[in-house]
């Protein structure tokens, strides 16, 4: 039975190394690609639609490793920690020009993307890449507000998400580009404002807005209306028709005093170790097939000439995937902070979210301590009466001899 | 003999994936994060996060004794189960440890919303919606569901360890049930009770994701405030500073409590 | 008195089972909401075996798994053998170490280790050191310590005449290693082996910090699924883990029960022993 046990032992020890091997040479292959994109930002397959990634391995023989951020912060967190290489990455223009200002980014061989030329011309000589040199657009889009009709009243105004009607039912933007765009467009400020002043008076309305907001999301927004445990929620245009689609009970706003207009767009990496193949999937994602299937399934804007027109979209869709040029012209780009600028940003936002200042700590204290030190007590206690019943039973031992 | 030789590989994987990473946490808290020069001010910059520290440490030791208020007698009814069922309820018990805890706690979250299945119940008989999510209890609800089994099974080890022949003393010289309990099943069993404490707060007092589902957006606890340093603020340098105070103070509570659990077992010996 | 620890024994069972039950339900469920439940149907299991990702990342998992506890469980047990023979304070200096990973709180595992490997990675200029080799030096490194933990009090009991002997009856040290001492610790071995194996495939929080895009496993992926809106296929693949992972369990203790005839400490509740002691030591 032992002598069995052992043997299967030694065998599970031997194979286990097996694949351990195969995993190295498959390393070694140069076919894999690290592809990093947003959350619910690719067709995968769902609905009846092209699953992206596959035909691209399919039609090049390029294995896809792919994986998802919630947010240009984490993603710019991933990439400066080191330690994993990718190869493409989709970041929004603001984070696009601090990347490229970092060196983060390499230049694309566009010879290799010959899909470029089916991006539309006013997706060209962006602010954030003005040469064309470091980015492929890959969708555009509005932020706008998201509403449950059946508990709200009609929103026009980002003072929305401050109405206290809603509390408990707000749903808050988890980064601080967003969430500070949000409250600087409530006050009345630029979004792209560096003031230290300005930025603080954002903050403070953000953290007025903490007690009235139900948590801090990304695209868990999706399954928080659509059910309707919350009520509002700033986000993105593209995600609001398809989450129209499963509870019409929803409604889009484009708020009055303005709203973010983005492009994302697709990068290299400087730590990108394969950068023929990474050129290729960006090739591909250019091409018509992958962007209708992209648009289709994500509901965003694509910049590709004619994906917009082919898509079946309703006339209520269409308004807020592809809005008016009257209304366009109320979007705001967001430019890139200086370091100061984002370092102010983002320790406030860490304040706002941790909340660190306003904790009523001081009851949490006393009761900690009063629970340690009543055990502590009742343990000194315990110990005390034995040592004592100890020495007592050793003096009566004593006595007896 | 060269025995001793045999722990020489392991000598050096803990130098170097015991040891190394901790002075790596050390470097990190001390260093600046852009210029990396010798700096005290992420560990000055705990400061700000003392408030949270505190409430997790209060969090975590609610829990625990919720957890032990609740494992005990559950413990009990396990050791004193016929010796065939026993195995079966610790298996029971354990079973849930070792299926995904995120899934667990997504399904809690479906059943405390305020469109969850508890306040649909509820509205079926006309009571609007309880806030049951998004709060500290919510909170602690998490942990105790998550960590009881931790209490559960070293108590269950000490339970049923003790000599039936001790309780079978202790009637025979007049003690009643609750006098039984109280003078010997329980101060037999501290030592447990105590390593069920700390096997529960330590997992308790650094959460992230528990805290992140059920809590609100007030409920911040300190192992979130580690996470977004590492994987959304790019604070390494902070995130070091505060896991290293984290590990210290859970160092020294481990310390404490062994301290008390080892006289204790060594008066049980006397 | 009875009768009440008998009812609080079922409601304790019942809140630890009901998110559980949620789960499984919600794998039959045509809706995506666990809340409420629409029709059964099976049609997530299909969803689950056409789904390209989520089966190559358990698969992933067992290998990380069964590597991390072979590794540790080998390594582990010549430490504990070697250990042994150490002085007093050195042996509860080492031992103070190897406790480390264990009180420390996962997170700061993680974190320590993953700042270890960025810093080793810019060191040697590897810019995806994360990955499928860090992830498995992270989770030898946890289970090292319920290996060695668990295979320490069965070398302290060993009666070292037994190895004598056999080498008075000829047998090389090499050969009275592999026929007695391996052996007389098998136990504490499987034992090791076990908690090592568990550990590693339900592990989230160190994986978290130390996993690179080119290897993930399954904990990673649900973690990131669990941010958008979940699949009910994840519900299926969490439904067929819990019955397989019963289906071992009950398997085990059936075989433990016949084979151990000691009255209290299956296998299993050994398991839960080790962790315990692991605290105490």
């Amino acid at each position: 039975m032992k002598k069995t046990l052992l043997t299967i032992c030694a065998a599970v020890a031997l194979l286990a190394f097996v694949p351990f091997l195969a995993f190295e040479t498959a390393a070694a292959k140069p076919a894999v690609i690290n592809v990093y994109n947003w959350g619910q930002y690719i067709s995968d397959g769902s609905d009846g639609l092209l699953d992206v990634n596959a035909a691209f391995t399919e039609a090049t023989g390029i294995e896809v490793n792919y994986s998802t951020y919630e947010s240009n912060e984490s993603l710019y967190t991933k990439l400066k920690t080191g330690g994993s290489s990718y190869d493409v990455i989709i970041p929004s223009d603001y984070m696009i020009a601090r990347l490229i200002s970092e060196g983060m980014l390499q230049k694309l061989n566009y010879d290799n993307i010959p899909n470029y030329a089916s991006i539309g011309e006013s997706f060209k000589n962006t602010l954030y890449d003005p040469n064309n040199e470091y980015s492929v657009p890959y969708f555009w889009g509005t932020v706008g507000i998201i509403y449950n009709t059946r508990y709200v009243d009609t929103v026009t105004s980002w003072d929305a998400l401050w109405d206290e009607r809603y509390s408990g039912k707000i749903l808050m933007f988890d980064n601080p580009r967003d969430a500070f765009a949000a409250a600087e467009l409530a006050l009345g400020i630029d979004v792209n404002t560096e003031d230290e002043s300005d930025l603080r008076a954002a903050a403070e309305l953000l953290a007025a807005q903490k007690p009235l907001v139900q948590s801090y999301v990304m695209d868990q927004v999706f399954d928080q209306m659509e059910r309707a445990e919350a009520w509002i929620a700033p986000y993105y245009a593209g995600d609001f028709i398809t989450m129209h689609r499963e509870n019409p009970d929803l409604a889009f706003c484009f708020p009055e005093e303005g709203f973010n207009l983005y492009i994302d767009a697709m990068c290299i990496p400087t730590s990108s170790t394969n950068k023929e193949a990474a050129e290729a999937y960006i090739n591909f994602m250019c091409s018509f097939e992958a962007a209708a299937a992209n648009a289709a399934y994500t509901g965003y804007g694509s910049p590709v000439n004619g994906v917009a027109e082919s898509l079946e979209l309703t006339e209520y869709e269409r308004g807020i995937a592809y809005p008016s040029d009257e209304i366009l012209s109320k979007g705001v780009a967001y430019l890139t902070l200086s370091k100061e600028a984002t370092q102010i940003m983002d320790s406030l936002w860490l304040d706002v979210r941790t909340d660190a200042s306003t904790t009523s700590w001081v009851t949490y204290a006393v009761a900690t301590a009063a629970v340690v030190i009543i055990a502590a007590v009742y343990l000194a206690y315990r110990s005390n009466k034995k040592r004592k019943r100890a020495a007592k039973r050793r003096a009566d031992a004593d006595g007896a001899r | 003999m060269r025995v001793r030789g045999l722990a020489s590989p392991y000598l050096a994987w803990m130098s170097i994936f015991i040891i190394l990473p901790l002075c790596a946490v050390v470097y990190y808290a001390f260093t600046d994060s852009v210029t990396g020069e010798f700096t005290l001010r992420n560990i000055v910059s705990i400061g700000n996060y003392w408030p949270i520290l505190i409430k997790s440490i209060w969090l975590a030791l609610v829990s625990s004794l919720i957890c032990l208020i609740l494992g005990y007698p559950v413990a009990l009814a396990i050791a004193r189960a016929k010796q065939s069922r026993q195995r079966f309820l610790i298996l029971l018990v354990m079973l849930p440890m070792s299926m995904s805890f995120l899934l667990r706690t997504i399904a809690w979250v479906s059943l405390l919303e305020d469109t969850g299945i508890i306040n649909n119940i509820l509205g079926k008989f006309g009571i609007s919606p309880l806030p049951l999510i998004r709060n500290n209890g919510a909170v602690v609800l998490g942990m105790v569901y998550n960590y009881l089994p931790y209490m559960i099974l070293p108590v269950y080890t000490v339970l049923s360890h003790i000599d039936p022949s001790l309780i079978e003393a202790a009637k025979d010289l007049g003690c009643n049930r609750t006098q039984v309990f109280l003078k010997v099943i329980l101060p037999l069993s501290v030592s447990g009770i105590i390593s069920g404490v700390s096997m529960v707060f330590v997992p308790a007092v650094s959460t992230f994701y528990i805290s992140k589902k059920l809590g609100g957006s007030g409920t911040t606890m300190i192992g979130d405030v580690i996470e977004s340093q590492f994987k959304t603020a790019y604070n390494p340098n902070l995130g070091a500073a505060i896991s290293l105070v984290l590990m210290v103070m859970v160092f020294i509570c481990i310390g404490l409590m062994e301290r008390f659990s080892g006289s204790e077992e060594r008066e049980a010996l006397m | 008195m009875s009768r009440a620890l008998k009812i609080i024994l079922i409601v304790v069972l019942f809140f630890l089972y009901l998110p559980i039950i949620l789960l499984i339900a919600g794998s039959f469920n045509t809706g995506t909401d666990l809340a409420v439940f629409k029709e059964f149907t099976f049609s997530n299991y299909v969803a689950l075996f056409r789904d390209r990702t989520l089966i190559p990342l358990l698969l992933n998992s067992l290998i990380v798994a069964v590597l991390s506890s072979v590794i540790a469980t080998a390594l582990g047990t010549a430490a504990a053998l070697g250990i042994r023979s150490f002085g007093k304070r050195f042996r509860s200096a080492v031992m103070t170490v190897t406790n480390i990973p264990m009180t420390n709180p996962d997170i700061v595992t993680g974190v320590s280790l993953s700042l270890l490997f960025v810093l080793g990675g810019k060191l040697f200029d590897r810019s995806n050191v994360l990955g499928f080799t860090t992830l498995l030096l992270a989770h030898i490194t946890f289970n090292l310590p319920y290996t060695i933990l668990s295979v320490m009090p069965r070398v302290t009991n060993m009666d070292p005449s037994l190895r004598e002997a056999a080498m008075d009856l000829g047998c090389t040290p090499v050969q009275a290693f592999f026929k007695v001492v391996i052996h007389e610790i098998l136990p504490g071995i499987v034992s090791g082996l076990l908690i090592a194996f568990t550990m590693s495939l339900d592990d989230f929080v160190i994986s978290y910090f130390v996993y690179g895009p080119s290897f993930a496993t399954l904990p990673i992926e649900i973690y990131s699924y669990t941010k958008k809106p979940l699949p009910p296929k994840i519900y299926a693949l969490f439904t067929l883990l819990f019955a397989m992972l019963l289906a071992v369990l009950i398997v085990m203790n059936i075989v433990s029960g016949r084979a151990d005839k000691r009255p209290r400490c299956s296998n299993i509740t050994q398991l839960v022993f080790r962790r315990k002691d692991v605290e105490k030591t």
